[in-house]
């Protein structure tokens, strides 16, 4: 059975990241193409300014082309694979351990829990960046927060879903699912309050001064003129819409897709059990 | 219209029984999820902050779009 699960989780996350990267292709890849042109245009205008030298090496391993199309593609694919295999692990491990749940809803609540854990509520803390938005020296701090904000999220989530689930006996499921919702958005939120801001990180922090972000702000002259624009705000905001967008799409799919599967799977079991003869 | 109570009033179907008993599926759902996690770990972090094969950055650049898309720190 597990691994009819597995399999069917992995089929699933495919079809996710299909449909996540025919999304990125139409509407992320103009925005990412639109973020290397501003980040190439401004590097030729701080060599202008000839300020102390943040050079970009200009060598390309792969052709922006093959980046923009087959590379999204296999990223996003692969990653849809994985996170469908995460899925389906998470989703056998529930199946009879969670309670009086149908196994077409619980497709549903599985997914719904990866998109929230794995991705928005780290999302919330360290956004997605396009490319310019980012300083190369801090790639490992950003890196190693992204990765513990992601790893708090997934264990207050598992957390908040057992204290719901004792909460259950003495509140039923309403109150006890609102109270379990609450505590994981509280231990969220302080995790969020306790950790930096990228823009506060000493690394950034000796070069650039104190900003919140990263995002590129603009370029003066050694007289305070502007001479070349911030990062472009609306840019920012799409790129980040839709990231989530994308990401949205891909756990749905997940969820809609191995919901009918896994009812197929399974109802021959539940349909065994007697003594409730509501079965649809 | 009274408060909800541990039964509910809405009819439950029946409950899935465990059918996927870690004794015999732990293993295989162990290895899965670290197959998944160094995908996971390859297309979203490898040849940036940390590196398994030295200085190389084929999968960095050829992942690069989707990295940035997926949310992860890059650049
Ligand atoms: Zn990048």
């Amino acid at each position: 059975m597990e691994k009819k699960l597995i399999l069917r989780g992995l089929l699933a996350g495919a079809v996710g990241g299909l449909l996540s990267f025919v999304f990125a292709r139409i509407f992320a890849e103009p925005q990412i193409q639109a973020a290397i042109d501003y980040e190439g245009a401004r590097d030729a205008a701080q060599e202008a300014l000839s300020t102390a030298a943040h050079a970009h090496e200009g060598h390309e391993v792969f052709s922006r082309t093959l980046q923009g199309n087959a590379g999204i593609g296999v990223a996003l694919i692969l990653f849809g694979m994985a996170m469908g295999a995460l899925f389906a692990i998470v989703y056998s491990l529930c199946l009879g351990r969670v309670g009086r749940i149908q196994p077409r809803n619980l497709s549903l609540l599985v997914a719904g829990a990866g998109f929230v854990g794995l991705y928005l509520v780290p999302f919330v803390k360290y956004p997605a960046n396009p490319p310019a938005v980012g300083h190369e020296d801090s790639i490992r701090d950003r890196t190693d927060l992204y990765l513990l904000m992601v790893l708090a999220s997934v264990v207050l989530l598992v957390l908040a879903v057992v204290l719901g689930q004792r909460l259950q006996a003495r509140f039923g499921n309403w109150t006890a699912t609102i109270l379990a919702g609450t505590a994981y958005l509280v231990a969220v939120g302080v995790v969020m309050a306790l950790l930096p801001q990228f823009g506060h990180l000493a690394v950034n922090e000796a070069s650039y001064g104190s900003h919140a972000s990263e995002t590129p702000l603009p370029l003066t002259d050694s007289d305070g003129n502007i001479v070349f624009p911030g990062f472009p705000a609306d840019l920012l905001f799409d790129f980040r819409l839709n990231s989530v967008a994308a990401q949205l799409i891909m756990w749905a799919a997940i969820g809609v897709v191995f919901a009918p599967m896994a009812d197929r799977l399974l109802s021959p079991r539940t349909a065994k059990i007697p003594a409730d003869p509501i079965t649809a | 219209m009274s408060s909800t109570t541990p039964s509910g009033s809405i009819p439950a179907a029946a409950a899935t029984p465990v059918v996927v008993p870690l004794s015999r599926a732990g293993l295989l759902l162990f290895g899965t999820a670290l197959l998944a996690m160094l995908v996971y770990y390859f297309i979203g972090v490898d040849q940036g902050a940390y590196s398994i094969f030295g200085a190389d950055t084929h999968i960095h650049e050829f992942v690069h779009d989707g990295r940035h898309f997926l949310g992860f720190p890059c650049h």
